[in-house]
């Protein structure tokens, strides 16, 4: 019994002094994986180019606010976060902050005076990035970006989320791998450029892989069997990218280089968050580096080996026979569909190219959440003006021509039509959709 | 009252085709640049956008995208005996309103003029002799070669996104295309689009008889189709609301879908809506133009706008009026024939015939503005004029544009226009009749011009355009000849009835019903000053900083639609600017 208590003495005090030691011990902050030469000096244009990779812009500008200014919300699961102001100003932005500062935030996910940052910020993928990248953004925001004073609205999540001294244990879980980029040896150099993008500064996984019980992302790099095979972002589905039936590996490398530059293909369009990535960091990419990107996607895929591009005889699917014969009797949903969206997609759901997206094997269409595809039909979608494509190409949506019983009927006819097979949706699904539009 | 604006280096009045291609290509040199439009944006979506668009009422019979009468229009007479009274109800022709202008309205006919048009004069003189041209005919050569042209015409055939099927690249016939086009150097960018059962019936027939068919060329996508500028269209699915409506699938060539879009990204680009220009600024020395004033809608006052180049790229109308209203070119005088502005205005001159079939059955819910099939075999270059007397030509063609119920609905004449009768004949009739039409050259007339009425004047006080026109019997001539072709073709295609729609002589100008709205000449190009408003390059013969678009310079109708032409034309233009005056701002002729 005595023993037992010493013992269990023993624990508590073991137990006590741990939790000091994560509350007391200043938080560990990684140095640079390479050593620069003292007058390393980034080339004109790279801090830039790697700020447009990494979409900084797109979470830490407001709506109509300054550039890097901070201050847009971002929904999680945990309550909205707040971005922060990341411009050179000395006191409301990051005019103080060292490149050590500035590398343990992108690096570990913590501010000079020791605060963990919530990892929305993506640390958990900046992590891979080179010395060479973090020494040329911080230059951009030294002395290209413009000081905005901003004191942005602090983020405030409930309980326990508002102990940011818990993000501690979620580090040593999430953002605990050796930092830089490591090349996959026997990789040429294509594969390895686009990998260093993918999983460092482009943080596809932040949206593209599973979380796991942690919600820390399944999978950072090739190496997890998980990585980029979907995942969910405010309830919407980013689609796998490395299934056999995925965007990645049905199309051409040109292709999916064309759909991260412009935002279409000869298959399909960026809708929803993808289509910001695209307007924002992706057709500011090289080609090199959206092609490197592309390749590497399929190199990585975990299908039979990237069956050949070669297409199949066309087969005329029932939905398309029903849809050309077009009979009085129809179901609700294809009649909708004949009525409002075969003039551009066709009776084969095959759409044209560049323009009118194939809802036949469409990710968005057969996602697992149909909240998308929803939205889309609601709200209707634009691509983006890109220098390559500036057409703001833009669906029309139909919140105020359809009910929410016919979308449910439409959207259902989609997700089982031609080749799809996607579970039905109700109208509550789309009642939901449309409520959160009211809402905000 | 007045403000001033920031001087720009060009200032572009009018953002339709022309506009847009000026602006597009002058961008390109890094020029300050603003276009000033006087109706308001527009945009596929939402502007177009299904099903709001496909209402005839609000767009084919109210005329939703058209100017107002109470803002814009003219005064018309049919000779100077009469009093020319406002144009208060648009009937006739119809000029649009907005971003894209008259480009977002069309039903994209796409065509280049035959050979023998760019020269008549010369050509008639050479085979006939001049003694077989009216006294008051005043028939003009253009200043400038097809083979000068060809490249122009081809970018805009690309850019603008043209389907059609070549008949002659580079002096090879091709079969299925039009034998007699002037040769081109490659094929149109898309596919011609396939014809409705009437369209087939026609070529079939034509075929049989000698003739030579081929399908109709026009900016309606046959596939997914991206221009030199990166900008889009997608495949028509044959609706068949092109003519009066802009298009809500992305299919129609217009400035929307063509290059707005591209040439917005451009920084040293602006364009303002709701900006009327009333007049061309000039110097005191009278030899160039300051810049224009226009009216801003949103605050209600004046605005000059310098610039160091003025483009006129508003429609054929509004262009010769604000020349006449600024002093570009002097006013033409018909009494004395002297004068340059106003001069060779010119019409169209079509004609046709329905066709009544108990038991064919034509679906009439689909077409396109273009669709078709056509015989160029009494085009222009193919009638000996001394022997038939008179000058001109027409292309024959079939295809239903449209089964729209308020207008479409062509009913045997003598079938009640309402009431139960009428019911009946819609019964018996809708989707069981075709038509053929002919589409012909218009000459320009000494009589037919554009001047400024003496007693009407606009919302902002200047005073109306007044138009002049009657028809004339040279064209009557030519159009009742192609009537003497048709009736064989109909008669082969065994109808139970038909009826015919052609002008006979004495047929006075009737402003009311829809023609078409190809208004040319005006401001036209020659190699003459005295018989000219516009050198080759289109540029102002007495203003060399003042550049006119359009239509305004045909020196008289050819027998197509006039949208290739007016593209390639801007395309001829925009590149003497740019690698000819920017460098060294003079007269270039």
């Amino acid at each position: 019994m005595k023993k037992l208590i010493r013992v269990l003495g023993a624990l508590v005090v073991l137990g006590v002094v741990a939790l000091l030691a994560f509350i007391f011990v200043p938080v560990q902050r990684t140095g640079p994986v390479t050593q620069l030469a003292a007058d390393y000096k980034p080339a004109k244009g790279e801090g830039e180019y790697i700020m447009r990779a990494g979409d900084c812009l797109a979470c830490h500008t407001n709506e109509g606010g300054k550039p890097f200014a901070g201050g847009r919300a971002i929904q999680s699961p945990m309550g909205t976060i707040w971005t922060t102001n990341i411009t050179p100003d000395k006191e409301t932005g990051i005019g103080n902050w060292t490149l050590d500062d500035f590398r343990a935030a992108l690096y570990d996910g913590v501010t000079p005076n020791g605060t963990h940052l919530y990892p929305a910020m993506p640390y958990e993928n900046y992590r891979k990035m080179s010395e060479e990248d973090i020494v040329a953004l911080y230059d951009y925001f030294m002395h290209e970006v413009e000081p905005v004073s901003n004191k942005v609205e602090e983020t405030k999540l409930g309980f326990p989320f508002n102990l940011r001294f818990g993000l501690r244990a979620w580090n040593w879980l999430a953002a605990s791998y050796e930092p830089g980029f490591k090349p996959a040896q026997g990789q040429d150099e294509q594969f390895n450029r686009g990998k260093y993008l993918v999983e460092g500064a482009g943080h596809c996984a932040a949206c593209h892989s599973p979380r796991n019980l942690f919600m820390a992302q399944d999978g950072i790099d090739d190496t997890s069997k998980a990585f980029l095979t979907g995942g969910e972002i405010d309830g919407y589905t980013a689609p796998d990218l490395r299934g056999p039936e995925s965007g990645p590996q049905k199309w051409t490398t040109e292709q999916t280089a064309a759909y991260l530059a412009t935002a279409r293909n000869a298959h399909s369009t960026a809708t929803g968050e993808m289509m910001l990535v695209v307007r924002d960091s992706l057709q500011y990419l090289s080609h090199e580096d959206n092609t490197a990107i592309a390749a590497y996607l399929k190199k990585i895929g975990t299908g039979p080996a990237n069956a050949a591009a070669t297409p199949a005889e066309p087969v005329v699917t029932e939905t398309e026979k029903m849809l050309t014969e077009a009979k009085a009797d129809m179901p609700l949903g294809p009649r909708l569909y004949l009525d409002s969206c075969g003039g551009c997609h066709f009776v084969n759901g095959k759409g044209a190219a560049e323009i009118f997206p194939e809802l036949d094997g469409n990710s968005l269409v057969t996602a697992k959440s149909p909240k998308g595809l929803i939205s889309v039909i609601l709200h209707g979608a634009e691509l983006p003006s890109t220098a390559d494509r500036p057409m703001k190409v833009r669906m029309q949506g139909y919140d105020k021509r359809l009910s929410d019983e016919e979308i449910a009927a439409l959207a259902t006819f989609l997700r089982e039509g031609w080749t799809n097979k996607a579970p039905a949706v109700s109208a509550a699904d789309v009642k939901a959709v449309r409520d959160l539009a009211t809402h905000h | 009252m007045a403000r001033t604006e920031k001087k720009k280096d060009v200032v572009i009045v009018g953002l339709g085709w022309t506009g847009s291609i000026l602006g597009m290509e002058l961008a390109q040199d890094g020029l300050e640049i603003v276009a000033l439009e006087r109706g308001h944006d527009q945009n596929t979506v939402p502007d177009f956008q299904f099903p709001n668009m496909i209402d005839e009422l609000k767009y084919g019979v109210r005329l939703g995208m058209m100017q107002k009468p109470r803002n814009s229009t003219v005064t018309i007479r049919r000779s100077d005996s009469e009093t020319a009274l406002p144009y208060r109800s648009l009937g006739s022709f119809l000029p649009g309103n907005g971003v894209g202008g008259a480009g977002t309205h069309w039903n994209g006919l796409n065509w280049r003029p035959m050979l023998s048009e760019y020269r008549l004069r010369s050509y008639v003189e050479e085979r006939w002799g001049a003694g077989i041209i009216p006294e008051d005919m005043n028939l003009q050569d253009y200043p400038v070669t097809y083979d000068e042209l060809e490249p122009f015409f081809d970018r805009f055939e690309h850019v603008a996104g043209i389907s059609g099927k070549a008949g002659n690249i580079k002096g090879q016939i091709v079969e299925g295309g039009n034998p007699f086009e002037a040769p081109r150097s490659r094929d149109y960018p898309m596919p011609a689009m396939p014809s409705t059962w009437d369209g087939a019936k026609f070529g079939e027939v034509t075929k049989s008889m000698g003739y030579h068919p081929f399908p109709r060329p026009g900016g309606i996508a046959s596939q997914a189709y991206v221009n030199e500028y990166g900008m889009q269209m997608g495949p028509c699915n044959h609706c068949g609301f092109c003519e009066r409506f802009g298009c809500y699938n992305y299919s129609k060539s217009s400035p929307q879908t063509a290059i707005l879009d591209a040439l917005k990204r451009k920084p040293n680009f602006e364009y303002r809506t709701h900006a009327e220009v009333l007049r061309v600024e000039m110097a005191a020395d009278g030899k160039t133009a300051t810049g224009v004033t226009y009216f801003d809608e949103k605050t209600q006052e004046e605005v000059f706008q310098p610039a160091d180049l003025v483009i006129l790229a508003a429609y054929q109308l509004h262009n010769v009026h604000l020349m006449l209203l600024s002093g570009i070119g002097q006013p033409y005088d018909p009494a004395t024939g002297e004068g340059v502005t106003g001069r060779n205005y010119a019409y169209q001159m079509n004609g046709g015939y329905t066709l009544f079939f108990k038991d064919e059955v034509f679906n009439p819910f689909i077409g396109t503005g273009a669709n078709g099939m056509t015989i160029d075999d009494f085009g222009i270059d193919n009638i000996d004029f001394g022997k038939e007397g008179f000058i001109g030509g027409a292309y024959i063609s079939a295809g239903q544009s449209n089964g729209q119920p308020i207008r479409s609905m062509a009913l045997p004449k003598g079938t009640p226009s309402w009431g139960a009768g009428w019911k009946e004949g819609i019964g018996e009739w809708y989707g069981h009749s075709m038509s053929i039409g002919s589409h012909g050259s218009h000459m320009a007339y000494r009589g037919n011009h554009l001047d400024l009425d003496p007693t009407y004047k606009d919302r902002h006080g200047r005073p109306l355009m007044r138009m002049t026109f009657n028809w004339n019997n040279n064209d009557i001539r030519m159009t009742q000849f192609m009537k003497s072709k048709i009736e064989p073709i109909a008669q082969a295609l065994n109808p139970t009835s038909m009826q015919e729609g052609f002008k006979k002589e004495g047929a006075m100008y009737d402003v009311r019903p829809y023609q078409t709205t190809h208004n040319v000449g005006g401001s036209v190009m020659g190699a003459d000053p005295k018989t000219s408003a516009v050198n080759r390059y289109l540029q102002a013969w007495d203003k060399h900083n003042i550049f006119v678009l359009g239509a305004g310079a045909f020196p008289q109708n050819t027998q197509y639609n006039p949208t290739g032409m007016v593209g390639g034309l801007a395309y001829w233009a925009a590149h003497a600017i740019r690698t000819d005056y920017l460098r060294n701002p003079r007269p270039l002729v």
